[in-house]
């Protein structure tokens, strides 16, 4: 077979490729954008799309697996808060073709605004969840998440790290295997979660999560390497290759399967060794449950709970080396910091510098304008999660009064406002807010790489749809200020922010001009 | 086993040049390992590619003194890398400076002296002025392929093998440029 160096987001898009899927879906976020990118340019037999944010991703994809076909969603961790509503109640449906949802997530946050650990949403939501540890483990376990969701019927979660996304590595590509869709059967007893027919799927998950117990405990996603028995080493993720690298000797149990996990072979590992170790990035998920089964073990005493690990940090943890000092420190002069910056003659630029000018409260939002925090700029006050700013908008002035609307505004690009901020302009309408919201039409999603959305006229395969039109929508909601502009005019805009920030009622500005490395 | 990490500024291309340098390992039997930057980093900040090839590579990360060659397509990014560097190991720097934004503004200095210190302190260091180079190519944009061709005069590949996996990985509109700035830095003296 032919062997291809890909990057990890590429062997999951050539995995469900392989195993036959229909339909993939997600929202573009840094470390998982490449794996539908990848599946549009490479694979079109799967019916691939972005959706307007990870939820709506989520349910289409839900609904290509209940009516019969194979199906992935594909988002980063932060991604999935945002579909974790129906995420909790698709594990109580289960599936009818094989339902994969592939999470990645981003240790040190290289490119986001948290480090969550989203191994325990696969506990919460009751789901099943595999972790490949490098590119050829992705492209395999993408393949066999699909047979074991319908084998268990389960939608099955993938976790991946930024490091696991993008890193490369050699893939043995397989053929792809021709599944047919299933026929959709009525069943609302399974498909419909009255109170009354969740309460048996909620009877009938426990049972199949006894199953996938067996499972992972015979299943080779869960592996021992036996080496010196002095010290033993559970890990997983791609700590697993950190362990290989710096302790070649000890045993090692590769948890492939990290829920449920498998409490035999867990067992039988530690008995097998004088002394446990649990090495894992970010939360202790494995040791938490180690020391749960009554095992003792050493874990975050010694590793990292904050930030990714590395096998520098893996091998002064278990080793005790210390490295450096093979060349000297430079010390005569500070080595100035290379922040990421936004692009010299950016759109964003403009806006941020006449609110500067103004010495407005900036409410930001997720994109390349949240760099307008730091310097040059400095102008953005707060930032949370994609959307938020709206409704942090509405809220100072619910603290303090219409006042503060007259001296803050809320940013937020156009494909974040399409994916999360749309209700919060709804409340502001509805709720007598008075602020003014500027919409940064950038037309695109210019952070993780300038993908469309619903407002730009183009699907991910690059065909033409219809465009949204955001000024019409804003005016549907209720808004009668609404001024449309191109922030290149820096006076104009700023003598329409003046304007609107001053007036006592709810007010948007389309600031329009395309990102510059848009073609 | 080989490690060699490639260290720029974003947009200056560290990533094909990785990718070619995997294919060329993987087409000479190795297994191959690497690790990227992706997403905020690349708006201008500081990013480096991680490539290592040999029987069996685990790690995608260079562990600290490690890496056998640092090839470095900005003078002040070495300084961020240096601690990977293994004693001994080859540095390649192109001495082409590009101010980061605290110089960009005035808040910092770009350290004046860091050539100096640099060959002072790297035994093994060997510093490029691309620019000929450059202009000879037509385009600023090669940087990124005529380094890898400075790089691939200290690996064991032929030049038959690179020419090939530039092709593979190369959009063919691009591709005469690319051999002709791989060439000029493989000929470099
Ligand atoms: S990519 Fe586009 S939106 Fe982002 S900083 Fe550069 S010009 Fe601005």
């Amino acid at each position: 077979m032919e062997k291809k160096v890909l990057l990890g987001n590429e062997a999951i898009a050539r995995g469900a490729y392989e195993a036959g899927c229909h339909v993939a879906t997600a929202y573009p976020g840094t470390p998982s954008t490449e794996i539908l990118e990848t599946i549009a340019r490479d694979y079109r037999e799967i019916r691939s799309q972005w959706s307007p944010n990870e939820k709506v991703a989520l349910e289409v994809a839900a609904g290509a697996s209940v009516s019969g076909g194979r199906a992935l969603a594909a988002m980063k961790h932060v991604g999935l808060n945002v579909a974790a509503d129906p995420l909790f109640t698709f594990s109580y449906t289960g599936v009818n073709g094989g339902f994969v949802i592939v999470n990645a997530d981003d240790p040190s946050a290289w490119s986001s605004q948290n480090e969550q650990d989203n191994r325990h949403l696969a506990r919460a939501a009751k789901v099943p969840m595999i972790e490949p540890s490098n590119p050829q483990e992705a492209k395999d376990f993408t393949k066999l998440a699909f047979d074991l969701s319908e084998e268990f019927d389960r939608p099955v979660i993938v976790r991946i790290t930024t490091r696991i996304a993008h890193s490369q590595g050699i893939v043995e590509l397989g053929e792809r295997q021709e599944v047919p869709v299933k026929p959709f059967v009525r069943n609302p007893q399974k498909f419909v979660m009255l109170p009354a027919h969740a309460r048996p799927r909620h009877v009938f998950i426990e049972e199949q999560h006894k199953k996938l117990k067996e499972y992972s405990n015979r299943s080779p996603l869960n592996r021992i390497e036996w080496g010196n028995k002095k010290r033993g080493i559970i890990t997983d993720s791609v700590a697993y290759q950190y362990v290989k690298e710096t302790c070649p000797d000890d045993s090692v149990l590769k948890i492939g399967m990290v829920w449920p996990m498998p409490d035999d072979v867990i067992r039988e590992f530690a008995a097998g060794v004088e002394k446990l170790y649990v090495v894992e990035e970010l939360d202790p998920f494995i040791e938490d449950y180690v020391k749960a089964l009554g095992i003792p073990c050493t874990g975050k005493e010694i590793i990292p709970i904050c930030f990714e690990l590395t096998p520098d940090i893996v091998d002064r943890a278990l080793n005790g080396k210390i490295k450096g000092g093979a060349y000297p420190k430079y010390e005569t002069n500070p080595v100035p910091p290379r922040p990421p910056a936004l692009c010299a003659g950016c759109p964003h630029g403009f806006v941020f510098t006449v609110l500067k000018k103004l010495d407005l409260h900036v409410n930001g939002d997720i994109g390349c304008y949240t760099l307008a925090a730091l310097p040059p700029y400095s102008a953005m006050h707060t930032q949370g999660c994609m959307g938020a700013g709206i409704g942090m908008h509405l809220g100072m002035e619910k603290a303090h009064g219409p006042e503060m609307a007259r001296k803050s505004v809320a940013v937020i690009g156009d494909s974040t406002f399409v994916h999360s901020g749309i209700t919060p302009l709804i409340d502001l309408v509805y709720n007598k807010g008075t602020g003014t919201v500027i919409i940064m039409d950038n037309r695109g999603t210019a952070m993780t790489g300038h993908q469309d959305h619903p407002g730009t006229g183009k699907t991910l395969s690059g065909e033409e749809t219809h465009t949204l039109d955001l000024e019409l929508l804003v005016k549907a909601i209720g808004v009668k200020r609404v001024v449309v502009t191109d922030p290149k005019n820096v006076e104009e805009l700023e003598r329409i922010v003046r304007e609107e920030v001053a007036a006592p009622e709810p007010s948007v500005i389309i600031s329009k001009r395309k990102c510059i490395l848009i073609k | 086993m080989k490690n060699v990490i490639f260290a720029g500024v974003g947009g200056q291309g560290v990533i094909l040049a990785s990718k070619i340098l995997m294919e060329v390992a993987k087409n000479a039997g190795y297994d191959v390992k690497e690790s990227e930057v992706h997403g905020m980093a690349q708006r201008g900040g500081s990013v480096d590619c991680n490539v290592r090839y040999g029987d069996r590579v685990y790690s995608p990360l260079i562990p600290r003194e490690e890496a056998d060659f640092i090839v470095s397509l900005e003078m002040l990014e070495v300084m961020r890398k240096l601690e990977y560097l293994a004693p001994g190991g080859r540095l390649i720097v192109n001495t082409e400076k590009v101010n980061p934004a605290p110089v960009q503004t005035g808040a910092m200095q770009y350290p004046p002296d860091l050539r100096e210190w640099i060959s002072k302190n790297v035994k093994n260091a060997l510093f490029v002025d691309t620019s000929g180079m450059l202009k000879e190519v037509g385009t600023r944009k090669a940087l990124n392929i005529v380094m890898l061709g400075i790089l691939s005069r200290d690996l064991e590949f032929t030049r038959e093998q690179w020419e090939s996996a530039i092709k593979s990985l190369v959009k063919e509109k691009f591709l005469d440029m690319n051999i002709k700035a791989f060439n000029l830095g493989r000929e470099y003296n």
